[in-house]
Formats: structure tokens, C-alpha cells, sequence
């Protein structure tokens, strides 16, 4: 069956569903919800994957391993763009699913850097929602430290700060976690750190303040992110209606608007595909990075939340700690 | 589909339709369950705003042989209202999720509504007589100076106008954490379960301070959480068998005779998946939405957002006949689960029946089930000639008497004339809720905020 929407727009639709849910009359429901939970599942372990084939991919391609792959919160400026850079693919089909980039490499051993292009890294959209193998990919242990991006399950954050709908800007910076080794690996100016692994970095594996934070109570607006508050507020009502879920809202089915809205919508928010990174990222404290207000409006980097400890301890069960209230 | 003609099909004709008119739709109107009590004569629904509203069909007139009596509005009361748990600090809605009937006693009739977290007994009765000549109260009930009573008569009962009441005779509360989803009455007219989404409880109908957990599928650690229960119904006729049907399409068998806690089922029903058709919404297109034993206990059926599927209770392993409500909105899943119609919960229900001996043992002469669809569509399967039939709940093409007309959806290609394609449907129309009356040919349907009424054509 084929999907008219991509893996990002699917958990950012599913994470504003439950947002929603909370607002909601009668309470949240779990049945929705877990639901919901399951096709965030399902869009990550897409999401996830093809992430690792891209960098599998590149791994492959630069066997050095000095460049990493880097996804900075901004498109590059044009003048960055190196004469021989590959002109920008357009997504064409959707059975193509030959990862591309719009990669500028500044020669070996410096960053790659893949800019957010207006519309979502071209590898991610329209990809159809079976996999062409039975069952998706199961993102699996592999790579033990050291193996920079080749190991599977891994989670991008962009080490640019965050500032509350201010404009973004590019970083030297970016950490990569290797979800089954736990290694934390950051790339500074394009030169290549093995940070150790996460347990024997302490300074490393304190939550960032705020996560404890308890649960709202209903009725009050919540932030996930900075740089979201537009589309919080189409789906937030204060005690009101419920969000019929998703941009597209109550009016009846037309696909044909639904898809160009949901271009648009990737157009004006260039920044969605490193935020969704930063959501999976939020997800892997479990619930409370969801329900962390201060954490949201804070412009901490995600660095040290990533490295909590109890972070990667429920990260299997991260879907699950989406239901539990 | 069912070929207009030919042998014992039903023809069906649009007979009532009740609700307001206009296209604007108050929250509160929007109908949330139907069902006919245990003689047919009685039609309940209830609805968002918590109102239950009771119809009645009229006595057949020998005069008008064409028509069965047409139901007229008997009793509408307030059975919830809303509530606050301050404790929580969550609002407990009043939408009535389920009604009811309990078999008729006596002059009065009884039935169970239940909205999120309680449910409620009313007794409704008629009342069309009154005391009249008290010698102490004026007939207005202003009471008379005891000085000024010089004669003693005894008060006798005169006719008045009907006058239907509905009380509240139990209330039963505080046993569900989670939202409850159904209610069922036992065979033995005394007990009662209620299903959240993780328990089912036993009741009393008598005892209101207790009840028994009999189902707990809550994980000791909430992030365990992998599926709730969706439905639950007693069985028709064994009092100790109960089933529950689960949001990942399972539907498990329970003997209360086995043990207290019934949380190892007897049987577990389930379809093993179809690889080929995995898609993201697989988890939420195979949970099911409701569950219906037959009449006679010896099969029950499901719904799932896409069909409809018949299981023996002899066999757990896969169901007996699998019918497709709408399988065109297969490739359309994406777009309802944006808009959330993917969430949708449909019922289906039997047709009704004799309950006579015989048909235990022989297999129903007719037996169709119906389910709601999109575009106010509804759709009926006869198990027996495998026909199935689509037809439309409007107030536009329906005139009495007139036999409804089948509707087609065009899934793809070219759209013949009379067809609709998948792309023009209304999926703010939908219907949800439809019941069959237990004894004749004929149905209520529920569209958002209106109750059509269909019979079969009668010659």
C-alpha cells in the first residue's frame, strides 16, 4: 500500500494527535493512543532505517570514515554549495529509493554536510509505506565503538542551539548516539571524537534539568520544541474541540489538497526534519521528555539528554511510555 | 448485491426518519448507540449529550396492513450528565457509550445506560391513572385546613393522561478507571459485566457498592501496554461464557467457571496477519470495534475497521466467512488516519430471530448482518446466498414505501452511471450505530444526529 505521506510527516502528524489528546474531553483515551503509538513505531523504524541505509551508504562510499554524516538545522547557504556539487535531485519516483542528498563535500576529511532542503531529504519523501521486504527493517544492534555511523539505530541531533522560533543557525557541531552501543560520537569542524562511552562519562549522563517535571494538567498549551509553536496551535485548543488530529482537520476527504498542503507544509518548515530528530531524540528520555515544559522552552543542547543513561534504558519502550499517564 | 425480486429477499423501504433537519450539527445530538428492547417494541437511543431518548411503535392497525406501526417518541430523559474528578482533574464526558434492555418483568421497563465511567438503571414506566378525592389535599396538593373537614370519602384512581416516567433505580459507579466500552447482561437476568479498556467487571444488578473484577489485562508496568479491550459480550445462553474482543484482533473466550479472575481464556480467536498487506495502520485497521454473538450462541461476529468476519466457536483459528465492508478505502489509510476517520468505531448486529427451539439445531432460514460505512452508507451480507447489498441512509431519495435503491461504490477506473467514486464520499457521514429489530424485517440506522427507520416492503 502506498503512503501518500513520508515517515517525518507521519510521526509529526501522530506526536500532534496525542498532543491533542490531552486537551480533549473525557480524558485521554488509551485506546487511541496506543494506537497512535503504534504508527509512530512504525514510521520510526522506517525513518530509522533508511537513516542507517543513507549512512550505510555513505559509509561505504568514504571508507575512512572521516566525513559524518551531519544534518544541520538550516539549508546551507547557496554560496557554500562547492561547483561540483550534484544538481539538487527532485523527488521523482517513488519506487526509487536510491538514497540522495544534496551533499556538498568540502574534500575528505571534512564535514558532509546534508542541508534540510526546503522539501524533506529526498531519500524520505513518498517512501512507500510497506517495505519491498516483508516486514520493515528492524533496526539491529551491529557496530561496536568506534564504527562512527556504521552502526544501526541511530539518532541525529543537530548540535545547533534552539532558540525559541529565532532564527537557525548552522553549527560546527553535531553528536550522533548509537542506540545499541551507546556511544556517543560528536564531530566538531569536521574533525571526527570517539567520546566515550556513555557510562563513564558522568558529566555526560545527567538529565537535563526539567525532565522530571510532572504532567500537565489538561487544558493548558504545550510546547514539545521550539520552532513548532505554529503548528502547536493549530492542533492545541485549550479545553476546547479536539484537534480533529493533523492538519487536515474535519472537512471531508480530499486527497489531492491534503498532499499539496502537505507540501507546503514542508516547504515553510525547513527545519522539521531536524526537529523530528530531535523528537525521537526527546522520545528516547520516555515520557517525561514529552511532557517536559521547561525542557521544550529551554535552550539547552541535547547533548547531555541524550546521553542520560535512563534515556537509552527505555528507549525500547519509548512508544509505550507515550500511553502510560 | 441482493437483485431487487427473486425468492425471500428482503426489499427494503424507507419508513421514518427522526432528528432535526438541518445540516448543522449540535455536538450534543449526534447519536451515539441504538437498540431495540427484547420484544421489538421499544427503540432507545442515546447520544452525546447524555439524553436517552425512548420510541415506541404503535399497535399494528388492521386497517393498515401495508406498514407495521410506525414508532413514536415514548420517553426522553437526562441519564448523564457531566462530571469533574477533581482528583485527576479530567472531565467525564456524558455521551452515553451503550444501552442496554433488560427483559420485561412486569408493567415497567428497565435498561442499563452507561457513559465513560457509570452506569445507571432507569425504570420506565407508564403511569395513566391518579388519586383523586384525598380528603386532606386539594386537588392542586395544597393542603386543606384539617378544621375544615367536615365529610370522609376514599380516594379512588381516575383516568388520566399517559404519562411516562423514567427513574434512576441504581447507580453504579466508581469501578472503572479507564473508559468504559461495553456493557452486557447475562442470560440469567441478574448479573451484568462492564468493560474499560483494561478490566471487566461483574455486577449485581441488585448491588451497587460492589462488583467483581473478572478481567485485568493492565501490565504491571504501563510501558508494557501492547492492547486493550475494545468489546465484551455475555454469551446468550451459557451464563458462565463471556467474550472480549482486543485492539490487536484478537478475541478471547472466558469460562467464569473456571476461575474468579478469568485471565487465561478458554479460547483465543485469531487470524494470523497477511503479510502482504502490512502497512503502517496495520495495528489500527485490525482492531476491533465490536463484537456480537448470533442468536444462537454458536457463532459470534466482528468488525474491524475494514470487514466484517464470522467466527465459530468451535474454531479459533481463523473465522468461518470474511466479508469486506469498504476494502476501496484500503489504499485511502493514510488520509483517514490524518483526518482520524480511521479511528472510527463501527457495530454490526444480526438480524432478528424466532429464538424457538428448533432454530438451535437447524441452521436460520435468513441470516443477514449489517454494519455502517461511510457516505451514510450501510451495508448488508446474507450468509446463506453470499449477496450483499449497499444502501443509503438520506433523507433526499427516500419517499415511504419505496423500495430503497442499492448504491455502488467505484473503487477505480472508469464510473459507471449511478456510481460514486471513493473520492466524492462524505466521510463526515458515517454510520456507526444500526440495530435490527429481534423479531421482524426491520432497522435502525443511525447517522450522525438523525434515526432512519427502514421495513421491509410488505405485500
Amino acid at each position: 500500500m502506498e503512503c501518500t505521506l513520508d515517515a517525518q510527516s507521519l510521526i509529526s502528524i501522530s506526536l500532534r494527535k496525542i498532543h491533542s489528546s490531552r486537551t480533549q474531553r473525557g480524558g485521554i483515551k488509551l485506546h487511541k493512543n496506543l494506537l497512535v503509538s503504534y504508527v509512530l513505531r512504525n514510521a520510526r523504524q522506517l525513518y530509522l532505517s533508511e537513516r542507517y541505509a543513507e549512512l550505510y551508504r555513505r559509509q561505504q562510499h568514504y571508507p575512512d570514515g572521516a566525513p559524518l554524516l551531519a544534518m544541520p538545522a538550516c539549508p546551507p547557504p547557496a554560496a557554500a554549495a562547492p561547483p561540483d556539487l550534484p544538481a539538487l535531485p527532485l523527488p521523482t519516483d517513488t519506487q526509487d529509493r536510491e538514497p540522495r542528498s544534496c551533499a556538498g563535500v568540502r574534500g575528505g576529511g571534512e564535514l558532509l554536510e546534508v542541508p534540510v532542503c526546503a522539501a524533506a531529504p529526498p531519500e524520505l519523501q513518498r517512501v512507500p509505506c510497506r517495505d519491498s521486504s516483508p516486514g520493515f527493517y528492524r533496526v539491529t544492534g551491529s557496530a561496536g565503538p568506534g564504527s562512527g555511523g556504521g552502526a544501526a539505530g541511530l539518532l541525529y541531533a543537530a548540535g545547533c542551539d534552539f532558540g525559541s522560533g529565532g532564527a537557525p543557525h548552522c553549527s560546527s557541531r553535531t553528536t550522533v548516539l548509537d542506540l545499541d552501543t551507546h556511544v556517543v560520537t560528536t564531530v566538531e569542524n569536521g574533525y571526527l571524537h570517539q567520546d566515550c562511552c556513555c557510562s563513564q562519562c558522568p558529566c555526560c549522563c545527567q538529565p537535563a534539568p526539567g525532565l522530571a517535571s510532572p504532567p500537565p494538567t489538561p487544558g493548558t498549551k504545550r510546547k514539545y520544541y521550539p520552532g513548532q509553536e505554529e503548528e502547536e496551535e493549530e492542533g492545541v485548543e485549550e479545553g476546547g474541540e479536539p484537534g480533529a488530529g493533523g492538519v487536515a482537520g474535519g472537512p471531508p476527504f480530499a486527497p489531492c489538497t491534503k498532499r499539496a498542503r502537505f507540501e507546503e507544509y514542508n516547504t515553510e518548515h525547513p527545519q522539521d526534519s531536524s526537529n523530528i530528530s530531535n523528537l525521537i531524540s526527546i522520545f528516547g528520555s520516555g515520557f517525561t521528555g514529552l511532557v517536559s515544559r521547561q525542557q521544550a522552552d529551554s535552550e539547552q543542547p541535547l547533548n547531555g539528554q541524550l546521553c542520560s543513561k535512563q534515556a537509552l534504558a527505555s528507549l525500547g519502550a519509548w512508544t509505550r511510555a507515550i500511553v502510560a499517564f | 448485491f441482493l437483485g431487487a425480486g427473486g425468492g425471500n429477499d428482503i426489499q427494503w423501504c424507507f419508513s421514518q426518519v427522526k432528528g432535526a433537519v438541518d445540516d448543522d450539527v449540535a455536538e450534543a445530538d449526534i447519536i451515539s448507540t441504538v437498540e431495540f428492547n427484547h420484544s421489538g417494541e421499544l427503540l432507545a437511543t442515546g447520544d452525546k449529550g447524555g439524553r436517552v431518548v425512548i420510541f415506541q411503535q404503535e399497535q399494528e392497525n388492521k386497517s393498515q396492513s401495508h406498514s407495521r406501526g410506525e414508532y413514536n417518541v415514548y420517553s426522553t430523559f437526562q441519564s448523564h450528565e457531566p462530571e469533574f474528578d477533581y482528583l485527576k482533574s479530567l472531565e467525564i464526558e456524558e455521551k452515553i457509550n451503550k444501552i442496554r434492555w433488560l427483559p420485561q418483568k412486569n408493567a415497567a421497563q428497565f435498561l442499563l445506560s452507561t457513559n465513560d465511567k457509570t452506569i445507571k438503571l432507569w425504570k420506565i414506566s407508564e403511569r395513566d391513572k391518579r388519586p383523586e378525592g384525598y380528603n386532606l389535599k386539594e386537588e392542586d396538593g395544597r393542603y386543606r385546613d384539617p378544621t375544615t373537614v367536615t365529610t370522609l370519602r376514599v380516594p379512588v384512581f381516575r383516568p388520566m393522561d399517559l404519562m411516562v416516567e423514567a427513574s434512576p433505580r441504581r447507580i453504579f459507579a466508581n469501578a472503572h478507571t479507564y473508559h468504559i466500552n461495553s456493557i452486557s447482561i447475562n442470560s440469567d437476568y441478574e448479573t451484568y459485566l462492564s468493560a474499560d479498556d483494561l478490566r471487566i467487571n461483574l455486577w449485581h444488578l441488585e448491588i451497587t457498592d460492589r462488583s467483581f473484577n473478572i478481567v485485568d489485562i493492565k501490565p504491571a508496568n504501563m510501558e508494557e501496554l501492547t492492547e486493550v479491550i475494545t468489546a465484551a459480550e455475555f454469551h446468550p445462553n451459557s451464563c458462565n461464557t463471556f467474550v472480549y474482543s482486543s485492539s490487536k484482533g484478537t478475541i478471547r473466550l472466558c469460562d467464569m467457571r473456571a476461575s474468579a479472575l478469568c485471565d487465561r481464556h478458554s479460547k483465543l480467536f485469531e487470524e494470523p496477519e497477511d503479510p502482504s498487506n502490512r502497512s503502517f495502520f496495520s495495528e489500527i485497521i485490525s482492531s476491533i470495534s465490536d463484537v456480537k454473538f448470533s442468536h444462537s450462541g454458536r457463532y459470534m461476529m466482528t468488525r474491524d475497521y475494514l470487514s466484517v468476519k464470522i467466527w465459530d466457536l468451535n474454531m479459533e483459528n481463523r473465522p468461518v466467512e470474511t466479508y469486506q465492508v469498504h476494502e476501496y478505502l484500503r489504499s485511502k489509510l493514510c488520509s483517514l488516519y490524518e483526518n482520524d476517520c480511521i479511528f472510527d468505531k463501527f457495530e454490526c448486529c444480526w438480524n432478528g430471530s424466532d429464538r424457538q427451539l428448533l432454530t438451535f439445531f437447524l441452521p436460520p432460514l435468513c441470516s443477514i448482518v449489517m454494519t455502517g460505512s461511510y457516505n451514510n452508507f450501510f451495508r448488508m451480507f446474507d450468509r446463506n446466498t453470499k449477496r450483499d447489498i449497499t444502501l443509503e441512509a438520506s433523507r433526499e431519495n427516500n419517499k415511504p414505501r419505496t423500495v430503497l435503491k442499492p448504491r455502488k461504490v467505484c473503487a477505480s477506473g472508469k464510473r459507471k452511471k449511478d456510481e460514486i467514486s471513493v473520492d466524492s464520499l462524505d466521510f463526515n457521514k458515517k454510520i456507526l450505530h444500526t440495530a435490527w429489530h429481534p423479531k421482524e424485517n426491520i432497522i435502525a440506522v443511525a447517522t450522525t444526529n438523525n434515526l432512519y427507520i427502514f421495513q421491509d416492503k410488505m405485500n
